[in-house]
């Protein structure tokens, strides 16, 4: 595992060297890293994040000084403890995710109106706006990490047939709740926001809300499943 | 409510030190693009470091007080006053209900922290009450100030009690933190940075290029990025990189070669690759860089980032004793 300065006040840890090998068995173990982590209380700590195949450590290098790391080599100080904080068990394939990953269902409405590039996908891809929806909502997926706006949610497991590359100018406005394909990637946008995904529907379900904690309905490691809804069941949602 | 922004200025938000612990659910640290700054002006007017100020940007601002308060600012190069008493950075300084608070469009730099003791009161989102302006919330309704915009304030700590007692003759103390503290904006500016987690990814032209020569800040900056332009920085190879994590301080290169200087409000994680990192007690000059200014960037090892910065918070330990000594 390779550990790098973030500038002076994160390091980065690259966890696995090739993802896209086995993403579900990379994942739980970037997540596995990021809990032994999380629960070892290194000195100085603000917090850890993930994306993807890294884990993000932040620190304030002054509490790490006055808890005793050397200002003159802080990055071999903490490599040390990080190193001896995980478990010895990471290594060890096949790697089980530490907390079994909760399914989430997320109800989309897919009519035109929210759809707005239903059938430009449905064209791309070359199968019919139906048979996009069917494939879109009939597979599962897993959120490999929350960015790009607050709760927006990367999802990996979009069927290869669906994959559909970024626009070449992205839109101004992408509505909240919009349910988007991007590359061979799936997302959806917690609040308004520019975006160069394809939107193919839209939730009525609230996936970012600041005033509760945690603010964002999914995680890194969550298992989601899209459920296909009329545009009644989607104004009885919101209302 | 105890203050009215009656001319709300160019860019006027709630900042305080940020958000800290929900960069996981994708919400950016945010807070006082120089932190180091309202820590100061807080302190210099009896608050803890950790109060709501204001972060003014490109000035023109005019704010009436309702009851007595003491506030500070730190910053560009900008011109103040209270009334019409010139009111410089780093002067804490006393407020009568019914005053008023102008500064002016500045002569050198772009942003100014105006702590008023108590600090500003709205509501804590997610442990701060930092306006996140990309995503809305926060501050006073998630968005900047607006011309006639009332807002309350804390009552005046302890502290500040003190320092009225003290003020009520001389209405602008005469003394005032260190010139770098409470002046970070620079003629010339040059920034001083680690190497990036992706530096290996970049030729040597680029290296050199990066090293020695100017780079002008472009018009499209914000609390997000400065984005700068000059002379391209380009890649060995162009393979696409999964995203990770960036902070701010992170200069990221997307493919047109012309870097990125993240700031507080940027996205918390990003797929160009991250050629360095502006090391952290340079932030604030960073934050003064307007469109049109020309900047340069100079390499320090890891180790140097990390003794200024423990030196600076030392020295700030000290100046705190110091102003409580006083009161």
């Amino acid at each position: 595992m390779e550990i790098l300065p973030l500038g002076d006040s994160a390091l980065l840890l690259r966890v696995v060297e090739n993802f896209d090998e086995d993403p579900d068995v990379a994942l739980n173990k970037v997540l596995a890293v990021k809990h032994a982590l999380d629960a070892a209380e290194l000195p100085g700590a603000i917090e850890l994040t993930s994306a993807y195949s890294t884990v993000a450590f932040f620190y304030d290098p002054v509490r790490a000084v006055d808890q005793g790391g050397p200002a003159s080599d802080l990055l071999a100080w903490f490599a040390q403890r990080i190193r001896d904080a995980l478990p010895s068990s990471l290594n060890k394939p096949p790697l089980r995710a530490l907390k079994t990953s909760e399914l989430v269902e997320i109800p989309v409405c897919y009519d035109h109106e929210f759809a707005l590039d239903l059938d430009e996908v449905a064209k791309r891809v070359g199968i019919g706006a139906r048979e996009v929806v069917d494939v879109h909502s009939g597979a599962e997926y897993r959120v490999q990490c929350v960015g790009f706006t607050p709760g927006f949610p990367y999802l990996a497991g979009l069927p290869e047939i669906l994959a559909t590359p970024r626009k070449n100018i992205p839109r101004r406005e992408i509505p909240a709740g919009s349910v988007a394909i991007g590359g061979s990637q799936t997302g959806i946008y917690p609040i308004k926001s520019p975006g160069g995904w394809h939107v193919i529907g839209r939730t009525p379900l609230l996936l970012f809300n600041p005033e509760k904690n945690p603010p964002a309905r999914l995680s890194a490691g969550d298992r989601v499943r899209f459920r296909p809804i009329s545009r009644d069941e989607f104004e009885r949602s919101t209302s | 409510m105890n203050a009215t922004a009656i001319r709300a200025g160019f860019l006027t938000s709630v900042q305080d030190l940020g958000r800290i612990g929900f960069r996981q659910f994708g919400v950016s640290s945010g807070g006082a693009l120089d932190s180091h700054a309202l820590r100061v002006a807080n302190l210099l007017v009896g608050n803890d470091e950790t109060a709501a100020g204001l972060e003014i940007t490109f000035g023109a601002l005019r704010l009436r007080f309702f009851d007595e308060r003491v506030i500070g600012w730190c910053g560009g190069d900008f011109e103040a006053r209270i009334g019409s008493t010139p009111l410089a950075a780093g002067h804490p300084a006393l407020v009568d209900a019914g005053q008023e608070f102008f500064i002016e469009s500045p002569a050198l730099g772009c942003r100014a922290w105006l702590a008023i003791s108590g600090g500003v009161d709205v509501p804590i989102v997610l442990n701060s009450r930092s306006t996140d302006l990309r995503a809305g919330f926060g501050g006073v309704h998630g968005r900047v100030l607006r011309d006639g915009e009332n807002f309350s304030l804390v009552r005046n700590p302890a502290r500040t009690a003190t320092l009225i007692g003290k003020l009520r003759r001389e209405r602008v103390a005469r003394w005032k933190p260190p010139h770098d503290w409470s002046s970070p904006a620079r003629h010339e500016p040059v920034l001083r940075f680690v190497r990036g987690a992706n530096a290996n990814l970049f030729d040597p032209l680029a290296w050199q290029r990066l090293t020695s020569e100017t780079f002008s800040v472009s018009p499209d900056s914000d609390r997000m990025g400065i984005r700068l332009q000059g002379p391209a920085l380009k890649r060995t190879d162009d393979v696409d990189l999964l995203s990770e994590a960036v902070a701010p301080g992170t200069i990221q290169v997307p493919p047109s070669g012309d870097p990125i200087l993240l700031l507080n409000d940027c996205q918390t994680i990003g797929g160009y690759p991250k050629i360095a990192h502006v090391i952290t007690v340079d932030l604030p000059i960073a934050a003064q860089l307007c469109p049109g200014a020309d900047v340069r960037f100079v390499e320090v090892s890891l180790s140097q980032a990390h003794t200024l910065l423990v030196e600076r918070a030392r020295n700030l330990e000290q100046f705190r004793r110091g102003l409580e000594a006083q009161l």
